[in-house]
């Protein structure tokens, strides 16, 4: 029974992994380089909210879904625009320049958001409580309790990812995605504006990131300008793991990871651990599939 | 090819005598930060040998320091009460270098398994190593856990922070420029081409790591000692971080850049001391902009030792 409920906890903690994973997957499979300040943007993201949600809900009244919607909706909005706008600003002039270099600027990126954030007349270092969004109630199966946002969590991540297989199986934009990701020069040619679809993956990653970010914010006790840090990190794992670059890969790293750590965060002796467990999940896997679960080894020509 | 890292020592033999002079008119803030300039001179030099030379891309070097560190200072906290004052130099050094070794072995423990990864993957696993050796120290009851290690003696000062720095360069500086260090290099530019020569790639990354690594531990023997207090927060990504962008300004295999670099950057923060609340969004944003601006370090225009080969991505 315990497993169980862990499970569930752990479902919906891995499917707010997966939501950020999906964001740095997607932008390594277009540009090929890690974008640290993702996890920034996800903290953005839940401030948004914060912001948002007291004035949406004197319209809607206090707790009421399609006030609950909209915050959602303008959140990913702001954080859309910002991830664009962090793209033409840092990395876009970066683009033909080594790996390395835009490694770094994305680090100086991340921890620039970071520090403006805790800036006193930005949003200053406290923590603070985040307001409901949603009503919550415990739900009684049994002996097992499932906290309503749990489900909510879940079934708004599995919507999402539909949406998101969709947007990149289906239509014209995904599939010039996945021709960036292939061959950036050959779509060129092909008549692909490289610079749209970069800028539409960035705005997707990071409308992904507000959503888990508001979920997050959701469970924890308050939010706070580094709130981004920790659950950034666990998600660019669970990208690595599920072989990054690979979209189905990201979400079941995320859910694989929240899992793990909830029913080792749950056991006495290793909850101590928790933090360090995702690592050393992160460099079992690598040393059997150097190229995560589900990427495809590529063989290097010489 | 020994000459340029005689030079070397003599320049840093030239230098800790001059600082040292002046010692004595420093007060104790200048002279905390001068301390800091050694060890992250270490810490630069020992990371450039992986992450430069080496062309590999370690993000865990905080946690070889945190190693070296916590093994010096439990030694000091058990056996230090023994030592009579006139040995205390000598069981410093024994300290130092015991936390050296723990950290070069440790080295080899996270060097062996993950070192047949590359790029993007080698550094979120020593990310990821960096991460759990934190927390391994943050955990342990007899580490002092959370709270850390307090009570450490003020053993380390001017003398020892910029002997070690020197020594340091030159050991990484000699074995680079020797006939054994051709290999860091033939690895870091092309390792397909550097097997088919005769040379295994993972037999030089994994000396480098472990060097790299028993330089940090040194380095974090210093830390604890002059910090006195040894907190696992003190070690966390961000840390390995700073050490990075400290070899990146410097321009990568550039050992007297990544000297000046690790040099204003540990300075760049003191200065900005004065505008306590923006410091570290300034500092954010000039790795930004240099990264815009000046992509192959600082000083990428000054012809220093060898021609660089061409930057691979």
């Amino acid at each position: 029974m315990f497993y169980i409920q862990q499970l569930i906890n752990g479902l919906a903690l891995g499917s707010i992994y997966a939501l950020i994973a999906l964001g740095y997957t997607m932008v390594y499979g277009v540009l090929r380089f890690i974008n640290f300040a993702h996890s920034d943007i996800l903290m953005v993201g839940a401030f948004a909210a914060f912001f948002l949600a007291p004035g949406i809900q004197g319209v809607f009244g206090p707790e009421s879904i399609p006030g609950a919607l909209l915050v959602f909706l303008f959140s990913a909005l702001i954080c859309a625009l910002l991830g664009v706008l962090i793209e033409m600003l840092a990395y876009r002039p970066l683009r033909n320049r080594p790996k390395l270099t835009v490694l770094i600027t994305a680090i100086g990126v991340s921890l620039f958001l970071e520090f403006t954030c805790q800036h006193k007349g930005v949003f200053g270092s406290n923590t603070r409580p985040f307001p409901t969004l949603i009503p919550a109630q415990e739900l009684h199966f049994g002996e097992l309790v499932v906290s309503s946002n749990d489900l909510v969590v879940l079934v708004v991540t599995l919507l999402l990812l539909a949406a998101l297989r969709f947007i990149v199986q289906r239509t014209k934009i995904g599939t010039a995605m996945r021709a960036v990701s292939f061959n950036p020069q050959a779509a060129a040619l092909m008549g692909i504006n490289i610079n749209h679809v970069i800028s539409f993956t960035f705005a997707l990653g990071s409308a992904l990131a507000a959503i888990a970010g508001i979920f997050y914010a959701m469970r924890s006790p308050g939010i706070e300008p580094l709130m981004g840090i920790q659950p950034g990190l666990r998600a660019f794992i669970a990208a690595v793991v599920g072989g990054i670059g690979n979209l189905p890969g990201a979400a079941l790293g995320g859910i694989v990871l929240g899992v793990i750590e909830a029913i080792a965060g749950g056991l006495p002796g290793v909850s101590n651990y928790r933090d360090g467990i995702a690592f050393a999940i992160l460099i079992l896997i690598l040393l059997f599939r150097p190229a995560g679960l589900l990427g495809k080894f590529q063989a290097e020509k010489v | 090819m020994d000459r340029g890292a005689k030079r070397w020592l003599l320049a840093a033999a030239l230098a800790v005598a001059v600082v040292s002079l002046f010692a004595g008119q420093f007060n104790r803030y200048y002279l905390g930060v001068t301390i800091d300039i050694g060890i992250n001179i270490i810490m630069a030099v020992s990371l450039n040998l992986i992450n430069g030379h080496t062309g590999q891309f370690s993000l865990g070097h905080a946690g070889f320091m945190a190693v070296g560190g916590y093994t010096a200072a439990k030694l000091s906290l058990l056996f230090g009460a023994q030592i009579p004052p006139g040995a205390a130099p000598i069981f410093f050094a024994v300290i130092l270098l015991a936390g050296g070794l723990v950290a070069a072995l440790s080295g080899l423990a996270v060097g062996v398994p993950s070192l047949r990864l590359k790029g993007d993957y080698l550094a979120i696993v020593t990310l990821g190593f960096g991460e759990i050796i934190r927390v391994i120290f943050q955990t342990t009851e007899s580490l002092g856990g959370a709270t850390g290690l307090t009570g450490l003696e003020r053993y380390t000062n001017l003398a020892w922070a910029f002997v070690l720095a020197a020594l340091t360069v030159y050991v990484v500086s000699c074995l680079v420029n020797s006939t054994y260090g051709r290999g860091f290099i033939a690895v870091h530019d092309d390792e397909v081409a550097a097997s088919a020569m005769g040379i295994n790639p993972t037999k030089y990354k994994v000396v480098a790591f472990v060097i790299g690594a028993f330089f940090a531990g040194i380095a974090g023997g210093l830390y604890a000692h002059h910090k006195l207090v040894l907190k696992p927060d003190g070690f966390d990504f961000m840390r390995s971080i700073e050490f990075v962008v400290m070899v990146i300004l410097g321009g990568m295999g550039k050992t007297a850049g990544v000297i000046l670099a690790a040099v204003i950057l540990t300075v760049l923060p003191e200065f900005l001391r004065g505008f306590a609340d923006y410091r570290m969004i300034i500092y954010s944003l000039l790795i930004i902009i240099l990264m815009m601006a000046r992509p192959q370090g600082l000083f990428a225009g000054w012809k220093t030792g060898r021609k660089q080969a061409a930057p691979t991505s």
